[in-house]
């Protein structure tokens, strides 16, 4: 029988990161995701493998890149103000076609901001974040059960596309505890020719991101343009109570969840409410949300920020119904009466029965 | 089953553990569980407080603003956590600490445990807050109180194991004391 | 991009060099510690284990030449992908070749705590006292008084300080285990120069630590000088304040 553990949201990620084999760390301190590098601190010595707490978060992210230049499995995580730092490293990352596993345990900004539960990153996630036309898929995990399956994912994800692979949670998702049921992992190591293991029997083989040759750049980016685009199958997403809904929350994360509670809250009373929950926010999952336009007769998206994922379910709507919007700037996280509450407005503005 | 409670009172007190155990013992009942503790600036000033929501059904939300149910183990956590509780709710409050009049509720029903009285009795005040985790399962019904006690191997770190007889003998003894109630009030 | 198709090897050129025109200035430097390098390279029999750490400057073409397992860095932080490939492939020999407004401005906390943590590994470091990349700005080494595009009046020590010495700096850390300032513009440099590179791979080949080699360079272009003047400024201006010699060498008995 498969063994339930009660565990922090970051604990089951770093769980999850050793179960599928990554066997190095390198993370610089920040609140609130300390629980990885700590756990990392006293399992990696007992495995034989690597935790370096780098001088910063730029340092940390460039042994990543060249870690896994090697071809091993290698992590780091920050939250958000150090993500900024990574940012340039992960651009990078996905120009050089190195893959790497990046944890965003994000926390409120602008600036130094607060350690609040925030969903502020999802622009600085999806959009590539550093510099240059690039994307990485991000999971965005709203228990603690799926932090440990996601990681396990986000390492095969990686290496299937040669990408960074971001996984995007907030403060709540990183400190709650609750069992996960831990499971073996059973995928059998990729080939890697690209990996850089010593010029043996071949010539020397280069990761770059430079192209000065005439047109090599621009293949380059439709190569990977291409390569993004392929990722689309890899889209994941959960609907909840979605049938005959005339109200379709969005909403992805702890939001994601809290909404479930709301949605049960609103079903009593009676009002066909449903909630769609993207789990990969890179690739987004398009054609559920223009299906749900559809469907529903309105939807309407939740954020702990002031407008983010909001312009993702517009564009993949098509004006195909109105798409109403309730935003938290960070300080407080909502609770399922408030949101249900929020819901209930528009349920009656756009005219529901 | 729906059951949620917000644990808190001073740092020393053993609040998160009280959270732990309970979250645990409910895991290992085959419930869904979450366990939502305070952390970071909000830790700061003495005071510590987690959440624990227990279900038949996946957790929604970890964060309760209107618990069922809440455990006041000091006084500044009674003023604070006393008025969140739902009407048809219930308040544990540290008899020992708090006194009657020092903060206001809407719940129905109010438990006044004498934890460190009862702990005492059973020879070691350090287990007050297992006192209290008792009566809170006796009296919030959300699990037996052997559930917890065959929880607490798991839930406590090997160096507390010896232990476990005088933990399961504080929780069986805040059992006892709610159920001394419910009957002084019958009859 | 691919490997050239492998040529037959003429003279001595070092098999762990590719037999391709160098697009470095003339009168640059870069050519010659390349080539010291790569020597070294196939005299300790390394080609088939080494991974290299290019960095951002001239010498991110690096891999052009070099015969061997390359990535590219970001600017300035080499060490810290070098530590990542170290760490991951413990058992190959790992160098980054690096510039001063690489390793010296935006790099100095990568190569700093590189250091400081004894990475095993070999940092090459050209020290040319400019940006050359980009077109001749100030560096942190451009000396006091030096004309260059960011500095049209001359280094002001009063605003920009005086340049960094590298050598004697990361010879303060305990992590440092050799640390050794050369130059290439003369026979008797030159033979130095291969000394302290061997020396320096010998600390990594045996488990030793952190091993430094910081290259005086010339650059002609950007100091707007031919060839043979850079080459003197080298041995004099540059040697004046950035003193040749092994700093370090704790293995030395």
């Amino acid at each position: 029988m498969a063994r339930r553990v009660l565990i922090k949201g970051n604990e089951a990620i770093a769980m999850g990161a050793i179960e599928a084999g990554c066997r190095f760390y390198f993370g610089y301190p920040i609140t609130p995701q300390n629980e990885i590098p700590e756990y990392m601190s006293m399992a990696m010595p007992k495995l034989g493998g690597t935790f370096l707490q780098a001088e910063s978060e730029v340092a940390s992210i460039n042994m990543l890149l060249g870690a896994a230049a090697t071809g091993a499995r290698v992590m780091t995580s920050s939250s958000s103000p150090g993500i900024s730092l990574k940012q340039e490293g992960i651009s990078y990352l996905a120009g050089s076609q190195i893959p790497g596993v990046i944890v965003n345990m994000s926390r409120s900004g602008p600036g130094l901001g607060g350690i609040h539960p925030s969903q502020g990153d999802y622009f600085q996630s999806t959009r590539g974040g550093g510099h240059g036309d690039y994307r990485t898929l991000v999971l965005a995990p709203s228990t603690a059960q799926e932090n440990y399956d996601l990681t396990m994912l986000a390492f095969d994800l990686a290496e299937k596309y040669r990408n960074p692979v971001m996984i995007l949670g907030d403060a709540l998702i990183g400190q709650i505890k609750e069992p996960v049921e831990l499971k073996s992992y059973r995928k059998k190591p990729q080939d890697k020719p690209w990996a850089l293991t010593g010029a043996k029997g071949r010539h020397g083989q280069i990761l770059k991101s430079l192209f000065l040759a005439d047109g090599e750049l621009t293949d380059h980016n439709w190569m990977l343009a291409k390569k993004y685009k392929s990722m689309e199958k890899e889209v994941r997403f959960e609907t909840y109570r979605a049938e005959d809904a005339q109200l379709m929350l969005v909403a992805f994360g702890s939001v994601g969840r809290i909404l479930k509670t709301s949605v049960d809250i609103l079903r009593e009373k009676g009002k066909a409410v449903g909630l769609l929950r993207p789990i990969t926010v890179y690739p987004f999952p398009k054609q559920a949300v223009r299906q749900a336009a559809e469907e529903a007769k309105a939807l309407m998206v939740m954020e702990l920020n002031t407008g983010q994922m909001v312009e993702d379910v517009k564009l993949a709507a098509e004006c195909a119904c109105p798409v109403d919007f309730y935003g938290r700037p960070p300080g407080s996280i909502p609770t399922p009466d408030e949101l249900a509450k929020e819901a209930m407005k528009v349920w009656r503005k756009r005219g529901l029965k | 089953m729906y059951f949620d409670t917000i644990i808190a009172g001073f740092g020393g007190q053993g609040v998160l553990l009280m959270g732990n155990v309970l979250a645990y013992a409910a895991m290992h009942a085959g419930k869904q569980v979450t366990y939502m503790p305070v952390y970071g600036v909000e830790m700061r000033g003495g005071t510590a407080n987690c959440t624990v929501v227990i279900s038949d059904r996946p957790v929604g939300s970890p964060i309760i603003h209107e618990p069922v149910s809440a455990v006041v183990m000091n006084r500044p956590s009674a003023e604070k956590f006393g008025p969140m509780v739902k009407k048809k709710g219930q308040v544990f409050v540290n008899a020992s600490l708090i006194k009657e009049g020092q903060f206001t509720t809407r719940a129905k029903t109010v438990c006044w445990v004498p934890t460190m009285e009862l702990a005492s009795d059973i020879g070691n005040r350090r287990l007050a807050n297992m006192v209290m985790l008792g009566a809170v399962v006796q009296g919030g019904g959300m699990l037996t109180i052997q559930q917890v006690a065959d929880a607490l191997s798991g839930a406590l770190d090997p160096r507390y194991h010896k232990m476990i007889p005088a933990n399961v003998g504080a929780l069986k003894a805040g059992a006892r004391f709610i159920s001394e109630q419910k009957a002084a009030k019958k009859g | 991009m691919s490997a050239k198709p492998k040529l037959k090897q003429v003279f001595d050129r070092p098999k762990s060099l590719k037999d391709v025109p160098y697009h470095y200035c003339p009168g640059c430097h870069h050519g010659l510690i390349h080539r010291l390098v790569a020597e070294q390279i196939d005299a300790f029999g390394l080609q088939e284990s080494t991974l290299a750490a290019a960095s951002v400057g001239c010498s991110v073409l690096l891999y052009d030449y070099f015969d061997v397992d390359i990535v590219e860095s970001p600017h300035g932080r080499a060490a810290a992908v070098a530590t990542g490939l170290k760490r991951a492939k413990p058992d190959s020999f790992v160098f980054t070749y690096q510039g001063d407004g690489d390793l010296a401005a935006i790099g100095t906390a990568e190569i700093v705590h590189a250091a400081n943590r004894g990475e095993k590994i070999t940092v090459i470091f050209v020290n040319n006292a400019v940006f050359g990349m980009t077109g001749g700005q100030m560096a942190p080494t451009t000396l006091e008084g030096q004309v260059t595009t960011t500095s049209p009046y001359g280094r002001s020590a009063a605003e920009a300080g005086l340049p960094i010495r590298v050598c004697e700096m990361l010879s303060t850390l305990e992590g440092t285990a050799f640390a050794a300032r050369v130059a290439v513009d003369n026979i008797k440099n030159l033979k130095k120069a291969k000394a302290a590179l061997k020396r320096a791979f010998t600390y990594q080949t045996k488990g030793w630590g952190f091993s430094f080699v910081e290259f005086l360079s010339s650059c002609p272009t950007n100091w707007k000088m031919t060839p043979e003047e850079a080459n003197a400024r080298v041995g004099k201006e540059m040697a004046d304040y950035f003193p040749l010699g092994v700093y370090k060498d704790v293995r030395a008995n």
